[in-house]
C-alpha cells in the first residue's frame, strides 16, 4: 500500500492498472515465449511455451451486458478452478485461464449449468460484437442486445462446434454510426433510419440553440427557417443520411420512427490479413422490418446466408472470399435474396464497385 | 405493474428462453440490489412494444477536470420511469488485454453496487469497462472510489479514446511485438489527451501483434499498429510432414491459398520464397506447430480507418512499412506528435484524420509530417494524368 498523504488529494490521470498485476503466473513466466497452441475442444485452447509449460483457456459466451452478480460468479469460478485468473476477449467472451487440465471439465460443467456455453474458437461463429440499442442509446433504430440474443439462439450450434469452412464473425450496430464498426464483418446486421428527423417546431426554439444545431449536421443538411413566425430550421431531405447528430444536440429533432426504422444486412467483410486483404461488408438486404422481441425475418435471413455459405464454400474460405470466387450473381441466386436498385452504389466514387470488365460467370 | 410490484415484461420475457445467455436475465439479476433496473426493464419493454428508443442526450456531464469518460443519458419519459431519469454511462479504462484477477473484478463490482445500476458491459466496443447507468450526483463518488482502487476513466467525445490491444505475447505465439506493453505505455503517455478533449474529433490507437489483427485495428483505429516480421518464416520440416501425414492437404489448403503463390510443396518438403511472401499469416494459421513468424520482428504502422460517418468508411493504409519492435514506442510517439500537430492545424471540426488525409491528399500529408513517399503505401500508382507538379521551392529542391 502507498503511504497515506496527510491531506487527502483528489487522484487523477493514473491510467489503467498495470496488466502485469493481473497475469497468471504461468503467463508471466512464459511471456513472449509461446511455441504453439492446439484446440482441445471447441472453446478450449492449450498454449505451449518453449519451456514446456502449458496454459489452458476455456472460452464461454456472455451477453456482454453483465450484472455484477454474474461477474461475481465468474470471479468465484476463477477462484475455484484457476487461481483467480480470467480475462475477456475482443468479442465479449469470458476466458478462464487454467494451469491444471483436470479442472477443464468441471469448469465447463458449472458454466453449462449456469447457462454460459463454451465455444467460439476457430471455425465457429464467435460472440456477436454489438452496440447499445434501446438499452442505452438515443439514436438507435433497433435494439442490439435483443437481436444478438435472437440470432445466437438460432446459430447456437455453430458457436459450440467448429464445423464451418472458416471462421465466421457477425456484428450488430443499431444505427449507421456503427459504433461496433460492423463494416468489416463476415455478416453485419445494421439498424437503419430511413427518414430525416421530424422537426418539432413548437418545441425547438425553447430547447435548442439554432447555430449549434446547424453546425452539428455533418452534411450541412440543416438550414435556418422561419416557421409560423418563429425561428426554427428545415432539413434538406436529399442531403440527410440519418446520422442523428442533430438529435444529439437538440431533443426537438427526434429520429426514432417505428414505421420506417428497420434493419439491413451486409456480408463479406473481414479484418484479418490472412490470404486476402481486409475488406468492407457489402449490402445484401437493404431493409427488413423491426420485429421485436425475436426479429424472425432477420434471424431467418442470417441463418440462410450462413447455411448457403457452409454448404458451398471451400475449406479456409471466409464468406467474402467465397463470394469473390463464385461472384455476386451466384451469391444472390443461391441465397434467393432479390437484387435491387439499392444494391448499386450512388455515393462518392460509386464507379469503383461497378463491373469494369467482361469477366462474367454464366 | 404485475402483482409483485415489478413491471410487466411480456415481450422481454420471451428473450429469456433459448440456449444463448440472456441480457434480460442479467438485468433481472441486477435488480436485487438496485430498483433502477425495474425502471430500465419497464422502459425497455415499452421500446419493444413501440419499436422505438426512449433515451435522449441532453447536456454534458462528467467528473471534475475531465472532459470525457462519461456519456450523459436521460430518459425522454422520466415521469413514467423516474429511476432512469438520469442513466449515465461511465467508461473505465480496461487493463491491457482485458486480463483480471477475481479480486479486481470484485472490487469493480463492489464500487458499482454502491454507486450505480449494477449493470456493466464487459466490454464496450472501445475496449473500456462500461458501467451502465447512474445519476449525476454519483459520478464524482464513483470516480473517487475507482481511482483509489487504481482504475481511471477512458476517453469519449473529441478526446483520444482508450487505446486497446490484442493479448499478444501474453498468450500468443504469433505476437511480433509486445502489444500489451505498447498499449499500456501509450495510454500512460497520453493521459491528458485521453481525459481533456484537445482534438477536432476522436482519435483511436489499436495495437495488434500480428496481421491476424484480433482487435480489428485496421478497421477501427485512426492509428493501427500491426505486428509483422522482415526475415524468413521459421519452419520445422518434421512438423510440416506431420501435418501432411495427419491429413492436411498442403497443396490445396496451404499453397493454393497463399496470396502470392510463393510456396512449393513437392509431397515431401515445403519451400517458401520468403521474398515474395506478403506476411498474410495463412500458412502459419493453418500449421501453428510447423511455421512461425520470423525472428526480425516489429510492426507496420497504418493510418486513418473509421466507420462511415461522415464521408464513408475507410480502412487504414500503410504509413511506415516496418519499425523494429524495440524502437516502436519512441517512433510511434514521435510520429503521433507530428500527426496531431498537422490535424490540429488543418482538421475541421468533426473531421477524423483519415478524412483529412483524403481531403488534402496523402502526398501533402506526407510532406507535412516529413515522411518520404514509399511504394509500400499504395496498391498501385495513380491511373489518372492530373499531376500537379510542384515548384522548386515547394519541393525542397528534390
Ligand atoms: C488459433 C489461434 C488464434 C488465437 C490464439 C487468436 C487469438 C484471438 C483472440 C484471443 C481473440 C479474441 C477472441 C474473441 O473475441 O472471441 C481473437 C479474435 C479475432 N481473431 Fe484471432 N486468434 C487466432 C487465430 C486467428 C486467425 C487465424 C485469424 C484470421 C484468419 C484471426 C482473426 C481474428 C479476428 C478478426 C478476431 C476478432 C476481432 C474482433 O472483431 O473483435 N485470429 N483472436
Ligand atoms: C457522429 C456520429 C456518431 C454519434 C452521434 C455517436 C454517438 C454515440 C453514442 C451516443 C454512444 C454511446 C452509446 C451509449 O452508451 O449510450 C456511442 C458509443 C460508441 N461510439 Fe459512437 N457515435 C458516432 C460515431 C461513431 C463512429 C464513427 C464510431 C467508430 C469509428 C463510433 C464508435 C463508438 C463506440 C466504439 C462506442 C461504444 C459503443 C458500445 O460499446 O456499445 N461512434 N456513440
Ligand atoms: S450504433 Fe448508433 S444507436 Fe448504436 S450505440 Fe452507436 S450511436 Fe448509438
Ligand atoms: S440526421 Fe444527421 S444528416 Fe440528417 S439532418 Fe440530422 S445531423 Fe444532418
Ligand atoms: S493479433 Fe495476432 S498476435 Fe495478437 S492475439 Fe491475434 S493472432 Fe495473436
Ligand atoms: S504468410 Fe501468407 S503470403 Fe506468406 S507464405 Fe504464408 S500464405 Fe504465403
Amino acid at each position: 500500500m502507498a503511504s497515506q498523504p496527510i491531506k487527502p488529494k483528489r487522484i487523477t490521470d493514473i491510467g489503467p492498472p498495470n496488466y502485469e498485476n493481473f497475469l497468471h503466473p504461468v503467463i508471466k513466466s512464459n511471456y513472449g515465449q509461446w511455441k504453439y497452441h492446439e484446440t482441445l475442444a471447441p472453446g478450449v485452447l492449450c498454449h505451449v511455451a518453449e519451456s514446456g509449460a502449458r496454459i489452458y483457456s476455456v472460452r464461454a459466451a456472455s451477453p456482454r451486458l453483465l450484472s455484477i452478480q454474474t461477474l461475481r460468479l465468474f470471479a468465484s469460478l476463477a477462484d475455484k478452478y484457476c487461481g483467480g485468473y480470467l480475462r475477456f476477449t475482443s468479442r465479449n467472451n469470458v476466458e478462464f485461464l487454467l494451469d491444471n487440465p483436470d479442472n477443464i471439465e468441471p469448469l465447463k460443467k458449472e458454466l453449462a449449468a449456469e447457462g454460459f456455453p463454451v465455444g467460439g474458437t476457430n471455425n465457429s461463429i464467435s460472440n456477436i460484437v454489438h452496440t447499445q440499442g434501446w438499452v442505452h442509446c438515443h439514436s438507435s433504430a433497433t435494439d442490439a442486445s435483443g437481436l444478438v440474443k435472437s440470432v445466437m439462439d438460432a446459430l447456437y450450434e455453430d458457436f459450440v462446434q467448429e464445423k464451418l469452412p472458416a471462421k465466421l464473425r457477425i456484428a450488430v450496430a443499431c444505427c449507421l454510426n456503427m459504433c461496433g464498426a460492423v463494416h468489416c464483418s463476415d455478416i453485419a446486421i445494421l439498424g437503419i433510419h430511413r427518414k430525416p428527423p421530424q422537426i418539432r417546431h413548437d418545441l425547438l426554439p425553447k430547447v435548442c440553440e439554432v447555430p449549434t444545431l446547424i453546425s452539428s449536421c455533418p452534411t450541412g443538411a440543416i438550414r435556418p427557417a422561419t416557421v409560423g413566425g418563429k425561428q426554427s430550421v428545415e432539413v434538406i431531405e436529399e442531403q440527410c443520411m440519418y446520422c442523428g447528430n442533430c438529435y444529439t444536440v437538440c431533443p426537438a429533432m427526434p429520429m426514432n420512427d417505428p414505421d420506417n426504422d428497420g434493419i439491413s444486412i451486409w456480408v463479406g467483410g473481414k479484418v484479418s490479413n490472412a490470404r486476402t486483404a481486409p475488406k468492407f461488408t457489402k449490402l445484401a438486404i437493404p431493409y427488413l422490418p423491426n420485429n421485436p422481441p425475436r426479429w424472425p425475418e432477420v434471424v431467418q435471413a442470417v441463418a440462410n446466408i450462413v447455411d448457403v455459405y457452409a454448404k458451398n464454400a471451400k475449406r479456409f474460405e471466409r464468406l467474402g472470399e467465397w463470394i469473390e470466387r463464385v461472384g455476386w450473381p451466384k451469391f444472390f441466386e443461391l441465397t434467393g435474396i432479390p437484387f435491387t436498385r439499392y444494391h448499386i452504389d450512388d455515393f462518392k466514387f460509386a464507379g469503383l464497385t461497378y463491373a469494369r470488365s467482361t469477366h462474367i460467370r454464366f | 405493474m404485475a402483482d409483485n410490484g415489478k413491471p410487466k415484461t411480456e415481450l422481454l420475457d420471451q428473450l429469456e428462453t433459448g440456449p444463448w445467455p440472456s441480457f434480460v436475465t442479467e438485468i433481472k439479476k441486477a435488480r436485487e440490489g438496485s430498483p433502477v433496473c425495474d425502471d430500465l426493464l419497464g422502459q425497455l419493454e415499452l421500446s419493444y412494444q413501440e419499436k422505438k428508443g426512449h433515451w435522449k442526450h441532453g447536456g454534458i456531464v462528467g467528473v471534475l477536470g475531465y472532459g470525457g469518460g462519461v456519456i450523459g443519458r436521460y430518459s425522454d419519459i422520466p415521469e413514467q420511469f423516474p429511476n432512469v431519469a438520469h442513466f449515465h454511462t461511465i467508461r473505465v479504462n480496461q487493463p491491457s488485454g482485458w486480463f483480471y484477477t477475481s479480486d479486481a473484478i470484485r472490487t469493480l463490482c463492489d464500487i458499482w453496487e454502491r454507486h450505480g445500476s449494477g449493470l456493466t458491459n464487459m466490454h464496450g466496443s472501445t475496449g473500456d469497462i462500461i458501467f451502465l447507468g447512474t445519476r449525476t450526483n454519483e459520478l464524482e463518488p464513483t470516480f473517487k472510489e475507482l481511482t483509489e482502487a487504481g482504475f481511471d476513466l477512458g476517453g469519449s467525445g473529441s478526446s483520444m479514446r482508450t487505446p486497446s490491444c490484442c493479448l499478444g505475447q501474453a498468450r500468443c505465439e504469433w505476437a511480433c511485438y509486445d502489444s500489451m506493453k505498447l498499449c499500456y505505455d501509450l495510454t500512460m503517455a497520453y493521459q491528458d489527451e485521453l481525459h481533456r478533449p484537445p482534438f477536432p474529433y476522436k482519435f483511436k490507437i489499436k495495437c495488434a501483434a500480428c496481421p491476424n489483427d484480433c482487435v480489428a485495428s485496421i478497421a477501427r483505429a485512426d492509428l493501427s499498429i500491426i505486428g509483422t516480421w522482415k526475415d524468413d518464416i521459421q519452419q520445422d520440416d518434421a512438423a510440416v510432414a506431420a501435418y501432411a501425414a495427419g491429413g492436411l492437404n498442403i497443396q490445396k489448403d496451404v499453397c493454393d491459398r497463399c496470396p502470392t503463390r510463393c510456396m512449393d510443396w513437392d509431397g515431401a518438403t515445403l519451400t517458401i520464397n520468403n521474398r515474395e511472401c506478403v506476411r498474410c499469416m495463412h500458412c502459419i494459421n493453418a500449421m501453428p506447430k510447423a511455421l512461425a513468424p520470423g525472428k526480425e520482428r516489429g510492426a507496420t504502422i497504418l493510418i486513418g480507418s473509421k466507420a462511415p460517418i461522415v464521408q464513408g468508411a475507410l480502412l487504414s493504409s500503410v504509413l511506415i512499412p516496418f519499425i523494429p519492435a524495440d524502437e516502436l514506442l519512441e517512433t510511434v510517439k514521435e510520429l503521433i506528435g507530428r500527426v496531431w500537430e498537422f490535424w490540429d492545424e488543418y482538421g475541421k471540426n468533426r473531421e477524423r484524420i483519415g478524412e483529412l488525409i483524403q481531403r488534402v491528399g496523402m502526398a501533402n500529408f506526407l510532406d507535412a509530417i516529413g515522411l518520404d513517399p514509399a511504394p509500400e503505401m499504395i496498391s498501385a500508382p495513380r491511373d489518372n494524368p492530373y499531376v500537379f507538379f510542384q515548384t522548386k521551392s515547394e519541393s525542397n529542391g528534390n
